[in-house]
């Protein structure tokens, strides 16, 4: 069956986002107040696997092995349809 | 005696390197092209600077899961050594060869410039033409080159001796202004368990000669030919 998964990396609690810290300021410049601003990867993946399981663990293993470093991401599977 | 400089699609360093091992201290060095894998077995083998893959994903990750790199861990895990300098850590701290990750600066854009660095632990084959606390300049060029490692793994490299070198003033003080990218506990050499693979930000190969400002990077391929003649 095709699937589309869905996978989001983000960093892990507390870990330093200079990146997300730079375009708050950048949106503050424009009068955009905000509380909190976080960035994240998505990756919209359209496989074959046996079932949504199946999908799913495949998803895993990539972002086991590739998607994510587990020093700095935690990540987020979303079996589309 | 035989080096080589592992030429992924992007390195921009290997030349420079080559230069540093077969030009100045005349020892036998192979350009290997990434695809070719490792022909025979090397006394070290250094992962050049660079862009490999253009740093999509994180600098570094698609390196790292590249054929030769299975070939590189079974070269570390006989004990043979791996020096990765710059693009080169980034892939070495991707394929787990050395703890942690070199991630974004702490200021997100490009360093590039002279910076001073205490060397930790001159006991090793990387380090041994050094003296323990000696302050040496050697110039930074990354975007991403802080380091992050869990707070037990840090613990772990520190009371190990597997900091090789760290940020710092002139005169060897660990100040937050001398720390240009944010590195954990100013964190910018590091090495495996073994104590053979070490992972280095800054680069050696620009600061080998008086003429380019300072010749205080020979010093890391200096200790890797006496390591190796030693070993016999």
């Amino acid at each position: 069956m095709k699937f589309l998964v869905k996978i989001t990396i983000s960093l892990k609690e507390g870990m330093l986002d200079p990146e997300a810290t730079a375009i708050r300021h950048a949106l503050a410049n424009l009068g955009f107040e905000t509380e909190e601003l976080r960035s994240a990867k998505v990756f919209f993946i359209r496989l074959d696997a046996e079932s949504e399981g199946a999908a799913r663990e495949l998803a895993t293993g990539m972002c086991e092995r590739l998607l994510a470093n587990p020093v700095i991401h935690s990540y987020e599977i979303e079996v589309l349809r | 005696m035989r080096f080589a400089v592992i030429q992924f699609g992007g390195s921009n360093c290997d030349y420079d390197v080559h230069y540093v091992i077969s030009e100045i201290f005349g020892v036998d060095c192979d350009l290997l092209w990434y695809k070719d894998g490792l022909p025979r077995n090397y006394d070290a083998i250094i992962i050049p600077g660079g862009f490999s893959y253009g740093d999509y994903l994180r600098a570094g990750a698609i390196a790292a899961r590249t054929p030769v790199m299975t070939e590189i861990i079974e070269h570390a895990r006989v004990g043979r050594l791996v020096l990765g300098i710059c693009n080169g850590a980034q892939i070495l701290a991707e394929s787990g060869l050395v703890p942690g990750i070199f991630t974004i600066n702490r200021y997100p854009k490009f360093i590039c410039r002279w910076v001073n660095l205490r060397v930790e632990n001159a006991d090793t084959p990387f380090t041994r033409a050094y003296s323990e606390g000696q302050v040496i300049r050697i110039p930074i060029a990354h975007k991403e080159g802080r380091y992050v490692a869990p707070e037990d793994t840090l613990k772990t490299l520190e009371a190990t001796g597997r900091v090789s070198f760290r940020f710092c003033t002139p005169g060897g003080d660990l100040l937050p202004d001398a720390n240009p990218n944010g590195s954990a506990n100013h964190i910018t050499g590091v090495l495996n368990s073994q104590g053979n693979v070490m992972a280095m930000m800054p680069h050696p190969e620009r600061a080998s000669e008086e003429v380019l400002g300072s010749s205080d990077g020979k010093g890391i391929i200096a200790s890797i030919i006496r390591h190796v003649e030693e070993k016999g």
